[in-house]
């Protein structure tokens, strides 16, 4: 029990943080068409390419001797990259159909 | 300094994310919240590689930049290409693959991660779990993309799979536990719970029907995304934490969304695969009686003397392409002033928002799309409603079968109409593999053909009457 309270404790400010954010993921969505769900999972797909960010960190973090890790960190940063760039050209693909013809 | 200048770089970008996701959920600023949201990721890259520093750990040799830049091109360019090139009805399983690509991408950290990691059990929680659940999303993706591209046909039957599914699953998180808790720097483990995930993730999706895909892409998405928040929580990287969040809860939440639309909650998806209604899936009664076969011809000759005609599109005009056709056939109708409308259900076509996408692309003017609440009163005063290559959303069986997998699902009500067309290439049943007693009713006349060809038959007629 303590040590849950400890934890609490000295990482409050995250904890707010998470909370918050989940809340602010919650109510984005609100009131949402169905013609757009899609669009939206789509671009919320091309957000969460924000993982390419750690992918570049890893890189950069890592030594040059360290060939395999500079592979692996090149196939992460591709796949990241693909994540992203797919993602919001996907999503815009989606939407340029919304555009108003009056 | 610099590293100030990267915090505000990645506050801003994770204010582009909400913001954009936010206008996204609206049609009017939805295109302009995507590119906000670009534009804010971009900032958080450059800055990134231009600005990062983790004290001596740091280093930007030539090489090691050009191999990142050149990284970032390759995934540019078949990204970019791929997604522009690709058809409309392509859309979902191209959604589902670069989800796994992020997927991938959050695992691959995990991987690299570990060994520097030793000894912090916090960092070694969050490598875990990113890894973890970063395979699943990716081979789970991979699975539901073999499957909306009509490459996995077939249902898997498993037996009992949500007990082996439970158990692969436990025993992947008490695994992972072994590999925070348990003092190993094993790379053989390390390897081999990665490999499990992976399993659990194909294991997870095969199960599932393919009209459920599009709900599970969206559950997926938030898998990521809650594999990129643990990629932040290591770095304590405020952008990947944020847009990580974000992602998780708004698409845990859209999932749900879905299956509302669907009216099938979403424990039935996951859990309650077609399978579970016990042998071969029949649904409703044996005796059918007989359906009506009507040339196009006959079909011009009701339509030309209606007053009031909907058009119920499903995948199979988005397979046939004739958006275009359909959108003439219209026209030509309301020349004659004959009042046509556009019945569109939440989940026709393989996603949401699929046939107003394709319409659109036709130019069919936006008004004339009507949600099925509005549009189901409607029916009972029209004179013709012409189904073109959908199916499950107009079968009767969701309303009156019990036993059948789409029970419960609203559905258009096309049975009040005078008259109804329905075209499909053969008798071949919908995607949910099920009869549809609405083709024996007595107001059904079937059309068959690809529906380019009858529909372009269809015009040529009328313009002759």
């Amino acid at each position: 029990m303590e040590e849950i309270l400890n934890f609490i404790g000295q990482h409050k400010e995250i904890l707010y943080f998470v909370i918050l954010a989940i809340f602010v993921g919650v109510e984005v969505i609100g009131k949402v068409p169905t013609v757009l769900h899609t669009p939206l999972m789509s671009g919320a797909n091309a957000i969460h390419g924000v993982v390419i960010v750690g992918a570049i960190i890893v890189m950069l973090d890592t030594d040059m001797s360290n060939i395999p890790a500079l592979a692996l960190g090149f196939l992460a940063v591709v796949l990241g990259t693909l994540n992203v760039v797919g993602g919001f050209v996907v999503t815009d693909r989606m939407l340029e159909m919304f555009k108003k013809k009056k | 300094m610099i590293q100030n200048l990267l915090e505000l770089l990645y506050l801003v970008a994770s204010v582009t994310f909400i913001l954009g996701l936010k206008m996204m959920s609206n049609p009017k600023s939805a295109r302009q919240g995507n590119l906000y949201a670009a534009a804010g990721m971009t900032l958080a890259i450059i800055g990134t590689i231009f600005l990062y520093n983790n004290g001596e750990n740091t280093s930007r040799e030539p090489v090691k930049m050009a191999l990142i830049f050149l990284a970032i091109l390759v995934g540019t360019l078949i990204g970019w290409l791929t997604a522009k090139r690709v058809q409309m009805t392509k859309m979902p399983e191209l959604v589902s693959m670069f989800n796994g690509m992020g997927g991938a991408c959050a695992a691959l950290i995990g991987l690299m991660e570990f060994h520097h990691n030793i000894g912090d059990t916090g960092s070694l929680l969050a490598i875990i779990l990113g890894m973890i659940i970063g395979s699943v999303s990716f081979s789970g993706s991979v699975i539901a993309f073999l499957k909306l591209n009509g490459t996995m046909r077939k249902p898997i039957r498993i037996p009992s799979y949500n007990i082996i599914n439970t158990i692969i699953l436990v025993g992947t998180f008490a695994f992972g536990a072994y590999m925070v808790y348990g003092d190993t720097d094993s790379q053989t483990l390390l390897i081999s719970l990665f490999v499990l995930s992976l399993f659990y993730g194909i294991m997870f999706v095969i199960p599932i029907g393919g009209a459920d895909m599009p709900v599970v892409i969206s559950l997926l998405n938030s898998f990521t995304g809650l594999a990129a928040a643990f990629g932040g929580f290591l770095y304590d990287n405020k952008v990947m934490l944020t847009g990580g969040i974000l992602v998780g809860s708004a698409g845990t939440l859209l999932t749900i969304v879905m299956c509302k639309a669907m009216n099938r909650p979403l424990s039935n998806v996951i859990f309650g695969a077609f399978g579970d209604t016990g042998g071969v899936v029949t649904g409703a009664s044996d005796k059918h009686g007989s359906i009506k076969d009507l040339n196009v011809n006959d079909a011009a000759v009701l339509m030309n003397y209606s007053k009031k005609v909907i058009i119920v599109p499903g995948y199979g005009l988005a397979v046939a392409q004739a958006q275009h056709v359909i959108h003439e056939l219209e026209e030509l109708l309301e020349s004659r002033g004959i009042e046509v409308k556009y019945a569109i259900h939440p989940v026709a076509g393989r996603m949401p928002g699929h046939m107003n996408v394709l319409l659109a692309e036709s130019n069919v003017d936006y008004g004339k799309l009507v949600e099925m609440e509005d549009i189901n009163p409607e029916f009972a005063t029209t004179d013709v409603v012409l189904v073109v290559g959908a199916n499950d959303v107009v079968n009767p069986a969701a309303k009156t079968d019990p036993a059948s997998p789409i029970y419960g699902m609203p559905i258009l009500d096309v049975e009040s109409a005078k008259n109804i067309l329905v075209n499909k290439r053969s008798m071949n049943a919908g995607y949910a593999g099920i009869e549809n007693e609405l083709f024996y009713n007595p107001k059904t006349s079937m059309v068959f053909g690809d529906a380019k060809n009858v529909l372009t038959k269809l015009v040529s007629e009328l313009k002759e009457m």
